[in-house]
C-alpha cells in the first residue's frame, strides 16, 4: 500500500529507512533496472563503431564519479584529475607490460591484478597529496592541483623507461580475465561489444560503491565539509581525515579509470594528461550536477560524446569547415562549445543535467499548474 | 660568475613578465575574491593584436592601443560572464573564468594562424656589455617598464580617489557599499586593468621572439607566483613574481649539470617552489591569514 501511494509523489518518505535507501523512490529503482537492461542489450543493437564510444563513455563516468566525490561531494576543488588518470594509467600499463622490451614492464596480464593496483597506487599519490589539501583550501588548492598537473606532465614526459617518451607513447595494458582475452575479437562477441560489456558492468559497480559511500557516515561528512568546513569541524568531523579519504577514493577512481580507459584507446601518449583534460573531467561533474553519481554519470556520457555530436552536426552549419587548415573549422567550434557550455550550465542552470531533469520532474508533478 | 650574473638578469627580465601577470591576478581577487583563469587569454589577446597593429602604430603606439583594448574586452567579459555571478561560490566563477580563457583562446588562436608573427620591438635579441657580463637589452627594457607600471599602480591605490574605493571595497563589500562606494565599478576597474597589464606582460614576454599560441604557459606560471607571494599582496605579487623569474632561470642555466631531473625541468620550478612553500607557509609569504566567523 505504502509504496503504491508513494508514486508521483518522490519526496515522501515514510521512514529513516527509506530516506536512506540505496534507491530511495521507486521511480529510481525503475529506471535504473530500465537503463541496465538497455545497456546489456545495446551491443546486439548498434555498431562496434558506437560501442567503443559508449565504452569510452563508461570508463570517463568511472573518473568523473572519482571526482564528484571529492569536487561535488567534500567540496574540495580538485583540477589534478588528469595527473591521477595518468598514474594509473601507467601503473596498469607497467604491470601488465611485456618484461621483454624497451620500456618497464612486468607481464601480469591478469585484470584482477593490474586493475586494483592501478588504483591503490594513484590512491597512494592521492594520499601524499592530502596533507597539503587538508592545510589549504577552495582556490590555493585548485591552483596546486594544477601544479600537480604539470609536474605530472614533466614527470611523464621526461621518464621515457615508464612512457616511451613524448610523442611516443607505449602501448597500455591488456585486458585478461582469467587468461581470456576480453579484447579480442572471438565467437563470444566482438572487441567492442566485449569491452561495452565489461566496462559497462565496471561503471555500475563503481556507481553503486560511490553512492553507498555518499549515503553513508563518510559521504554525510563530506557534504558537512563542503557545506562549512569550520561548523563540521566543530560538530566533530575530523577534517584531516574525511578530507585525506575524499582524496583517496577519488584518486582511486581516476586510477582505475585511467587503467582502463587506455585499454580501449589502445595506446598512451604522455602528453594526454594536460590540464585540458582535468577541465574535461570539471566539465563533465559540473555541467552533469555537482553533488550527484547520476549527474556526473551523465555529465561524462554528455562531454565525451560531444565531438562526435559536432562532427555529425557539421554539414549543417555552412560557414564550419571540416578541415583544419580552414577558419573556422570544427575543432576549433568543438573547443569552443566545452568553453561555452562550461559557462552557460554554471549561469543558468547551476544544477547541470541533474537540474534539467528536476525541472521536467517537477513540471510533470504539479502539472497542469506552473507552479 | 658571470654565468650566474647573466641569469639573474635574464630571471629579473622574465620575472618582470610575471610580476606583471600576477598584478592582475591579485588586483582581481583583491576586488572580487576570484582567481581569473582568463588572464592567460587575455594576455594572448593582448599580443596578438600588438602584432596587427604595430605595422601602422610603431611598437609603443601598438602596445598602448592594445592594452586598452584587452582592457576592454576584459571589462565586456566581466559584465557578460562575471557579474551575473555575484555572490555565488568562488570556485564556480573561477570555472567560468576558465571557459572564457577556452574561448577565447581559440579565437585568439585563429587570429595567430600559420605564419610567423612578431611584436615588432625596437630590441630584438641586442645585447650590450656591463664589463664582463651581456645583458639583453629587452630583459632591462621590460625591467623598468615593469617598475615603471607597478609605481604607477602604488601611487593609484594610494592616491586616488577609485584607488580607495577599490582599496575599500577588498576589505568589505558590503561597509564599502554603505559608504558609496560603487562596488560595481570597482569589479570593472578591476577587470580591465589586469586585462591591461596582461596585454603589456604578454607583448614584453614576445619581445625577440615569435608568437604562438602555447604562449599562454606563461601566464599560467602566475599562478604559483601568486601563491607564492600570497593571493592578497600587490607587494608579494611583485616580490613572487622577481624570485621565481630569477630561480627558473638559475636552474634552466644549470640544469645540463643535473641531467636526471630531465631536460626542461626548469618549466616545472615554480610549482616546485610552490608546494615547498606552501607546505611551511599556507597563506604564502606575504598572504594575510583568512579569519572566518561561522
Amino acid at each position: 500500500m505504502i509504496s503504491r501511494s508513494r508514486i508521483g509523489r518522490p519526496l515522501l518518505y515514510t521512514s529513516y529507512g527509506s530516506d536512506m535507501g540505496l534507491f530511495n523512490t521507486l521511480s529510481k529503482k525503475v529506471s535504473v533496472a530500465l537503463l541496465i537492461l538497455v545497456a546489456l542489450a545495446l551491443p546486439l543493437i548498434l555498431e562496434d563503431k558506437w560501442l567503443s564510444l559508449l565504452a569510452i563513455c563508461c570508463v570517463a563516468a568511472i573518473g568523473a564519479i572519482g571526482l564528484g566525490l571529492v569536487t561535488g561531494y567534500a567540496g574540495q576543488v580538485s583540477l589534478g584529475h588528469a595527473f591521477f588518470l595518468g598514474i594509473g594509467a601507467y601503473t596498469s600499463a607497467v604491470i601488465s607490460g611485456d618484461p621483454d622490451r624497451r620500456l618497464l614492464g612486468l607481464g601480469i596480464t591478469e585484470v584482477l591484478i593490474w586493475l586494483p593496483a592501478a588504483g591503490l597506487v594513484a590512491l597512494l599519490a592521492g594520499v601524499l597529496v592530502a596533507p597539503l589539501a587538508a592545510r589549504l583550501r577552495g582556490l590555493y588548492l585548485a591552483i596546486v592541483t594544477l601544479g600537480l598537473v604539470f609536474i605530472g606532465q614533466h614527470i611523464f614526459g621526461e621518464w621515457d623507461a615508464l612512457t616511451g617518451g613524448t610523442g611516443q607513447g607505449r602501448p597500455p595494458a591488456k585486458l585478461e580475465l582469467f587468461g581470456y582475452d576480453l579484447s579480442a575479437t572471438d565467437s563470444a562477441g566482438s572487441r567492442d561489444q566485449k569491452l561495452f560489456w565489461v566496462m559497462a558492468l565496471l561503471l555500475i559497480v563503481f556507481a553503486l560503491a560511490a553512492r553507498n559511500i555518499a549515503r553513508s557516515k563518510v559521504g554525510r561528512a563530506f557534504n558537512a565539509i563542503r557545506d562549512r568546513d569550520i561548523a563540521a569541524g566543530v560538530i566533530g568531523v575530523n577534517l584531516a581525515r574525511y578530507k585525506t579519504v575524499a582524496f583517496a577514493i577519488s584518486s582511486f577512481y581516476a586510477g582505475c579509470a585511467g587503467a582502463l580507459l587506455y585499454t580501449i584507446i589502445g595506446w598512451i601518449e604522455p602528453s594526454a594528461f594536460s590540464l585540458l583534460l582535468s577541465v574535461q573531467y570539471i566539465a563533465m561533474v559540473l555541467i552533469g550536477g555537482a553533488g550527484t553519481i547520476s549527474g556526473a554519470i551523465a555529465g561524462a556520457f554528455f562531454i565525451t560524446l560531444l565531438p562526435t555530436l559536432t562532427r555529425m552536426l557539421q554539414p549543417l552549419i555552412p560557414f564550419v569547415s571540416a578541415e583544419q587548415t580552414r577558419i573556422p573549422n570544427i575543432f576549433q567550434v568543438e573547443t569552443i562549445l566545452y568553453g561555452a557550455l562550461i559557462i552557460a550550465f554554471l549561469i543558468f542552470e547551476p544544477r547541470g543535467l541533474f537540474g534539467l531533469w528536476i525541472r521536467v520532474r517537477t513540471y510533470w508533478k504539479t502539472w497542469p499548474f506552473s507552479y | 660568475m658571470v654565468e650566474l650574473i647573466e641569469a639573474v638578469i635574464r630571471g629579473l627580465g622574465r620575472g618582470s613578465v610575471y610580476a606583471l601577470l600576477a598584478l592582475g591576478f591579485v588586483i582581481i581577487f583583491k576586488a572580487t575574491r576570484v582567481i581569473s583563469f582568463a588572464q592567460p587569454a587575455f594576455m594572448l589577446a593582448g599580443v596578438v593584436m600588438v602584432t596587427y597593429l604595430v605595422g601602422p602604430l610603431g611598437f609603443w603606439g601598438a602596445l598602448a592601443v592594445a592594452t586598452i583594448l584587452t582592457g576592454l574586452l576584459a571589462l565586456g567579459v566581466e559584465r557578460t560572464a562575471v557579474r551575473p555571478m555575484v555572490g555565488r561560490p568562488a570556485f564556480v566563477v573561477a570555472i567560468i573564468t576558465l571557459g572564457v580563457d577556452i574561448v577565447v583562446r581559440v579565437i585568439v588562436n585563429a587570429f595567430i594562424g600559420i605564419n610567423v608573427r612578431q611584436v615588432g620591438d625596437p630590441w630584438g635579441l641586442s645585447t650590450f656589455n656591463l664589463g664582463a657580463v651581456s645583458v639583453e637589452k629587452r630583459h632591462v627594457a621590460v625591467l623598468v617598464v615593469a617598475a615603471l607600471l607597478v609605481a604607477g599602480l602604488f601611487a593609484y591605490f594610494r592616491y586616488t580617489r577609485m584607488g580607495l574605493a577599490m582599496r575599500a571595497a577588498s576589505y568589505d563589500q558590503e561597509t564599502a557599499l554603505a559608504q558609496g562606494v560603487s562596488v560595481g565599478s570597482v569589479f570593472a576597474v578591476s577587470w580591465a586593468m589586469a586585462g591591461g597589464l596582461a596585454a603589456v606582460a604578454g607583448t614584453f614576454a614576445a619581445t625577440g621572439e615569435s608568437v604562438d599560441g602555447l604562449m599562454w604557459l606563461i601566464a599560467l606560471t602566475a599562478l604559483p607566483v601568486i601563491i607564492l607571494g600570497g593571493l592578497d599582496s600587490l607587494a608579494g605579487a611583485v616580490i613572487g613574481g622577481l624570485i621565481v623569474g630569477v630561480l627558473q632561470e638559475i636552474v634552466a642555466s644549470y640544469q645540463s649539470s643535473m641531467p636526471w631531473l630531465g631536460g626542461n625541468v626548469s618549466i616545472i620550478t615554480p610549482y616546485v617552489v610552490m608546494l615547498l612553500v606552501l607546505l611551511i607557509r599556507p597563506y604564502g609569504l606575504f598572504g594575510t591569514r583568512e579569519v572566518e566567523r561561522v
